[in-house]
């Protein structure tokens, strides 16, 4: 006598937002390939109850300059190439599969090389005539610069539908302003917080900017250092979405390798830390376990640095959409 | 624990109002029921089968299920809810890796000692595998029990049998039934001889079916042979399917109080590949499994594990804030910097990790501000230039030092002024991100 189970298969309210980046020759660019990610009708993966028509997508970080402090199980895959940025973003793309380049300007930080607006927008030049991919761009952080420097990028990029980040609260008119003008895309920070990553939003969509041109990225944690509270900001996210808030519909992007790639478990060699196994194998995996996990949360664009990650996530995300039964 | 209203307790009363409970009415008496004020055995006149009706609503919606004994006991289940941010879940996720038993008995005594190390020390707290899993592989009926007689000898670790042949778990049990292992598994083929062995020593049971629908079938079959104490062990066909039956499963059982499926869950994630295997086992950590067996038991692949479990049965209601004290990384001496910080966890940490990073040895002053990270506690008047002084004087870390200079965090570099006054000390005012504490000790300290 079979048992008859109740159902719990839920349907929400709203949808996540759809969101393409890249343009083609006909659409006013040159990319020959343009990502899809969002659409999703329910929590993610739940494909017995909703549609989630776009996997996630994988951006490899490539850097403007030469990264310094790369520790060497990372840097040995991309030593050859970073002394460009376009060579970088090439091997990323044909090599390891990536879907998406995001580039970020790590040359213009003050701290940093303090690199200016037109080598920044070399920078971008050289990455769109060396791919097909769409474009992410990332900034400094530092408001001043990014101010600074983000004119020139946007219009070096004119037409190429890319993703430009970050605006943040206390920062976001100068790159609405230009991802309206150039017909970009924008990423919304907010430190781990629903209210502000709403907030940041609504702010945009005020200067008349549209909400479907928006990625939101709700901060990022490395596993081990505060992953819980992303996680659970990004699980509140995506409930009050599927639930009818607009103003939080809008996909994420988990900016992934730069917080990973900081911390020790990633980041110590094995001398240092014999009892935590080689490095060679607990780096990757360090970044892998931290996107595996944000991927439950609704994660739709995850920014790595790994190629043995970014394999591995692939992976999973084919698994999560239903394929490749075990 | 699901709760009863009065009126739902009430149409189980007698409806007499005799007051022999001390109560005016049989209603007066179920609200106080109702509210945990008195007991349902204070009516003396409840029938037996209103008893059980009652006791059977009043369970929680995911039984607790122990495994091991004693200080060693681990729950599994006991759920609440779906989402941790709703309230917390409770018992973190029970992590066993497999033993086979057609290994020799030299490699069986290696990977049993490898497995007992895989314990960690992780932000304080010491964060481990939990149990082993044997699985009978190779036939003999007496090989399985001799490779449990080994691990039972040479761990302390939770028992997980795992076998089709009640035979092989009947001498097993013979030898470690006292530990309280959990059988596995109870089939639609096997499971009354798999019922009978666990009553008889007492043991939690897990059952296997291949659908949502057969599992609770089975449940109800193995429950009416006297084994309450269950595990549900949903099989699943890739991450896509497992994320969908644990999914189900968890909202049965707390949305719709299902109790045929109100049990723990268990998956087993063995992979070739160790990173999939993570994948498998990290993700079940998050949703919804109450115990996952996986085979890699290299210390690179489990440490990410436990550490996912670790963040994410985190309770999501207590700030979470390390002990306002001096930390010491390295071992600094009187020429070492003294850095002021909260006691926000993820503040402390990331500064601790940046200072590891930055390899000067220095002293951490960690000022608490009830949690709150700097500009929070900042604008809530938490991290004022008293309070880092009070707590600096209480460590006597400047007396530790030779220098007097004290580094705050560049985002309230406005207190510099007031804490030279009151301390008397020099203050230098570090950098606004963690990130950049590296570059700014290697850089600019001068001790
Ligand atoms: S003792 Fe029982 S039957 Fe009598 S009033 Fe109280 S609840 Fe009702």
């Amino acid at each position: 006598m079979p048992v008859a189970i109740p159902d719990v298969k839920k349907s929400w309210a709203n949808a996540i937002n759809t969101v393409t980046l890249g343009a083609t020759k006909d659409e006013g660019g040159t990319r020959t390939k343009k990502v899809t990610v969002g659409g999703a009708t329910s929590l993610p993966f739940h494909h017995f109850e909703g549609a989630m028509p776009y996997p996630p997508a994988i951006a490899m970080e490539v850097w403007d300059v030469a990264p310094q402090d790369w520790p060497e199980v990372l840097a040995e895959h991309f030593k050859d190439v970073w002394h460009d940025p376009g060579l970088w973003a090439k091997k990323c793309v044909e090599q390891y599969g990536a879907d998406l380049i995001c580039l970020r300007l790590a040359g213009c930080d003050p701290v940093r090389q303090n690199r200016g607006p037109q080598e920044a927008a070399q920078a971008v030049k050289r990455v769109l005539e060396s791919v097909g991919v769409p474009l992410i761009v990332w900034g400094t952080g530092n408001n001043d610069k990014d101010n600074e420097i983000f004119p020139a990028v946007a219009e070096a990029a004119s037409g190429e539908n890319c993703l430009l980040g970050t605006i943040t609260e206390d920062n976001y008119k100068t790159l609405i302003a230009l991802c309206t003008a150039y017909k970009h895309k924008v990423i919304a920070e907010s430190p781990c917080d629903v209210n502000i990553a709403k907030q940041v939003n609504i702010l945009a969509t005020d200067m008349g900017f549209k909400p479907e041109d928006i990625v939101m990225y709700p901060t990022s944690a490395a596993l081990g250092y505060g992953l819980e509270y992303v996680y659970s900001v990004m699980e509140r996210a995506r409930l009050a979405a599927l639930r009818g808030d607009k103003m939080l519909s809008q996909p994420m992007i988990c900016d992934i390798g730069i917080e990973v790639w900081g911390v020790k478990e990633a980041k110590a060699s094995e001398q240092e830390l014999p009892e935590w196994g080689p490095q060679r194998e607990r780096g990757p995996l360090w970044e892998a376990t931290t996107a595996y996990v944000y991927l439950l949360t609704g994660a739709d664009i995850l920014v790595l640095r790994h190629p043995r990650a970014v394999a591995s996530v692939r992976e999973a995300i084919k698994q999560l959409m239903g394929d490749g039964l075990k | 624990m699901a709760k009863l209203t009065g009126i739902e307790i009430y149409k189980h009363l007698p409806k007499t109002n005799c007051g022999d409970c001390n109560f005016p009415t049989c209603m007066a008496f179920a609200m106080q029921v109702a509210a945990k004020k008195v007991g349902l055995e204070q009516c003396p006149h409840v029938s037996a089968e209103a008893k059980a009706a009652l006791s059977e609503a009043q369970a929680p919606p995911m039984r607790t299920v122990t495994l091991g004994t004693g200080d060693r006991a681990l729950k599994l289940g006991g759920e609440t809810v779906l989402f941790r941010h709703e309230e917390k879940f409770h018992h973190p996720t029970v992590i066993a890796i497999c033993v086979q038993d057609d290994l020799s008995e030299d490699k069986l005594a290696q990977r049993i000692e490898k497995i007992n190390q895989l314990q960690f020390v992780r932000v304080g707290q010491l964060i481990g595998v939990n149990a082993i899993a044997v699985e009978h592989t190779a036939g003999e009926t007496s090989r399985f029990a001799q490779t449990v007689k080994l691990v039972a000898e040479r761990s302390p670790l939770a028992l997980v049998l795992s076998s089709t042949d009640s035979q092989a778990l009947k001498a097993a049990l013979e030898i470690c039934a006292e530990r309280r292992p959990l059988l596995c598994a109870a089939t639609k083929e096997n499971f009354k001889e798999f019922a009978a062995l666990a009553k008889e020593a007492q043991c939690p049971l897990a059952v296997r079916a291949a659908t949502l629908e057969e599992l609770a079938e089975l449940t109800q079959q193995v429950k009416a042979l006297g084994v309450e104490d269950l595990v549900l062990q949903p099989e699943i066909s890739g991450l896509a399917d497992g994320l969908a039956k644990l999914t189900q499963l968890r909202r049965l059982a707390l949305e719709k109080n299902f109790r045929a499926v109100g049990y723990p869950v268990m998956v087993s994630v063995t992979s070739s590949d160790p990173f999939l295997e993570t994948a498998y086992a990290a993700m079940f950590v998050c949703k919804y499994a109450s115990l996952i067996v996986l085979n890699g038991a290299e210390r690179w692949q489990v440490l990410p594990i436990l550490t996912v479990r670790q963040n994410i049965f985190t309770d999501p209601q207590v700030p979470n804030a390390v002990e306002a004290k001096l930390y010491k990384v390295g071992e600094p001496g009187p020429h070492s910097p003294v850095l002021v910080t909260t006691n926000f966890a993820l503040t402390y940490f990331t500064v601790e990790s940046e200072v590891e990073n930055s390899r000067v040895p220095s002293y951490i002053a960690v000022v608490d501000t009830g949690g709150l990270g700097v500009l929070n506690a900042y604008a809530d008047d938490k991290l004022t230039a008293e309070a880092i002084v009070k707590a600096v004087k209480t460590y006597g870390v400047m007396e530790q030092v030779a220098h007097k200079k004290l580094i705050i965090p560049g985002l309230v570099a406005v207190l510099k002024g007031e804490i030279e006054e009151l301390g008397g000390w020099e203050v230098l005012v570090g950098p606004e991100e963690a990130a950049g504490i590296p570059a700014y000790l290697r850089n600019e300290w001068k001790g």
